[in-house]
């Protein structure tokens, strides 16, 4: 049994990584922009996931972690020159890392929905300093000219280097959704009170995966910079902290994959509709009602629900027979 | 020989509400025993106290010879106390094995490892199935919390107390919301369990036939105070307790 789900889940890595490689073969800069994009956004989403989908922890505020990631590099490139490209992306990482754990500390003492207010006004915070702060981040314009040095700056080789980051991560988050610690922080959701009397402390595990959710979140604002060559204030707005949430409803949050899934149905249907119209935020709009009103596993959790189902109904007309 | 658990002079209250009012009394080891009273009584909130979800106002609370007034449920947990809950709380989405087996990780101090599939933990899978096996319920391992019935929902509940390896058990009202029949294989189940896991146990009940049927002392709490103490045949011959709360029922 366990030597069969072992095989399958080579089977999917395998296949996950093989479709994503083989983008760069059609040979079209649009195509490669885009799947980058659903790569960088679908780890950030299944990162944020960790905290809200496995934890019960609903943070509106991922946008500060993300920006910090791409201002990382945005500022380090800025002021010292586009050699410095991947050490701002480890800075922006750390950075965000060290604000993680500080911040943890102050709000996760608060629970539900106090704690999504002020992960809101934490990332505002964040967004309106950036805003203001021109002479230094160079406010509502951005930093612009961001290309990655050397090998790096050509765009297929960039996207090879998001690819194996990605797989990397989310193979990491995967393994650790499967293990001791990721059951207990579903326990975390499902019965804090429960967890305190199996002897584990419940804002210690809290406070970790809000660490490590907003590190991913840093890589993936870091990557982000590289992929548009560009950073911008909004990459610090809410709406950004809203978008993964979307994804991740979207996909289904009591999926693992579920964020993911979303986030490249949000980037395609922004990229397809948005080509056309210039309305479609609406079209997102009437999907995100329609899956929350009657799809509320989201796509990937209505699908295994689905998949239970027909498996049931065979096995069922087996025993009849 | 020393006491496992000591209670001295322990109050709380609520506002002007004394619910735990000057209470002391001593468990000693590998007892089993029950605590009655009628409701509003205090048990629960005193098991809270004992269990560091809540903290006593005044009076000293001593487990295994340490003080433990005061200290985190955490921290109580880790020293050996365990407890089930009258209002079931589990995990209700989690399987019946994870909800043990997770009980059984902590345990063993794995719950911090972030690579490593749950399942690739032999020990504590082991010990979580043994665990189940001793409450019957090994046959629904795979199945989730939430589809067993409730009183299948109650043992589990005991079982990842169990999982623990506490020295000591409290258990809330074990056989609430229970038929006769139902009552009477958890009155069994208990003190197997008792034996089997070498505790010292200390049951809150109102079921009288299981109060007297398994307890070797019982203690009788009204309005926050210890009312009276003993034998259940001391308890039974107490006039005070007859008038205050068993009435006719004996």
């Amino acid at each position: 049994m366990e030597a069969v789900d072992k095989k399958k889940a080579a089977a999917f890595w395998g296949l996950f990584a093989l479709i994503f490689a083989l983008v760069p073969a059609a040979g079209n800069d649009y195509y490669l922009t885009i799947a980058n994009r659903i790569l960088v956004w679908g780890m950030f989403a299944v990162a944020f996931n960790m905290l809200f989908g496995v934890t019960g922890m609903l943070s509106f505020g991922q946008a500060l972690f993300s920006g910090l990631g791409g201002y990382g590099v945005g500022m380090t490139v800025k002021y010292l020159g586009k050699a410095w490209f991947l050490p701002g992306l480890g800075l922006g990482v750390i950075a965000a890392a060290l604000v993680a754990y500080l911040l943890g500390y102050l709000i996760i003492r608060a629970g539900g929905v106090f704690f999504t207010i002020l992960t809101l006004a934490f990332g505002q915070l964040a967004w309106q300093i950036t805003f203001r702060w021109y002479n230094v981040t160079g406010g509502d314009d951005g930093i612009q000219g961001l290309v990655p040095p050397g090998i790096l700056s050509n765009r297929v080789v960039y996207y090879y280097f998001c690819l194996v980051l990605v797989l990397g991560s989310i193979w990491f988050l995967r393994r650790l959704a499967d293990s001791p610690q990721g059951l207990v922080l579903r326990c975390v959701r499902q019965n804090p009170s429960r967890v305190r009397f199996l002897g584990r402390r419940v804002r210690r595990n809290q406070r970790r995966v809000y660490l490590i959710s907003s590190v991913f979140a840093a890589l993936a604002g870091g990557l982000m910079a590289g992929i548009d060559s560009s950073i911008h204030t909004n990459m610090l707005n809410w709406t950004t902290s809203g978008q993964v949430i979307l994804m991740s409803v979207l996909g289904g949050i009591h999926q693992f994959f579920g964020p993911f899934i979303g986030a490249g149905v949000i980037m395609i249907i922004e990229d397809v509709v948005g080509a056309r119209t210039e309305y479609w935020s609406l079209i997102i709009g009437l999907v995100m009602m329609t899956m929350v009103l009657a799809f509320p596993r989201g796509l990937v959790g209505e699908f295994a629900l689905l998949k239970a189902r027909l498996k049931w109904r065979a096995l069922e007309r087996a025993e009849r027979s | 020989m020393e006491p496992i658990l000591r209670l001295e002079n322990v109050s709380k209250a609520f506002g002007g509400l004394k619910v735990t009012d000057g209470v002391s009394f001593s468990v000693m080891p590998a007892e089993i025993s029950a605590i009655i009273g009628p409701n509003g009584a205090g048990k629960t909130t005193l098991f809270n106290q004992i269990t560091g979800a809540l903290r006593p106002d005044s009076g000293r609370i001593v487990f295994q010879g340490q003080d433990i007034t005061g200290l985190d449920t955490q921290e109580i947990v880790a020293l050996g106390m365990g407890r089930a809950f009258q209002i079931t709380s589990i995990f209700p989405e989690e399987t019946v094995l994870n909800n043990v087996r997770v009980a059984c990780l902590s345990r063993e101090g794995l719950t911090r490892q972030p690579l490593k599939g749950v399942g690739s933990f032999k020990s504590s899978t082991e010990k979580a199935m043994s665990v189940l096996e001793s409450l019957g319920l090994a046959g629904q391992a795979a199945r989730p919390a939430f589809e067993l019935a409730h009183g299948d929902q109650k043992l589990l509940d005991i079982g990842v107390a169990l999982a623990l390896n506490p020295k000591m058990l409290l258990l809330d009202e074990p056989t609430a919301g229970m038929s006769p029949d139902e009552r009477a294989l958890t009155r069994e189940l208990v003190v197997k369990l008792w034996r089997e896991f070498n505790l010292t146990m200390i049951f809150i009940e109102h079921d009288m036939d299981t109060v007297f049927g398994i307890a070797q002392k019982v203690r009788v709490l009204q309005q926050g105070r210890l009312l009276a103490e003993g034998t259940p045949d001391e308890i039974r011959a107490n006039p005070q307790v007859v008038t205050a709360y068993l009435g006719e029922e004996l």
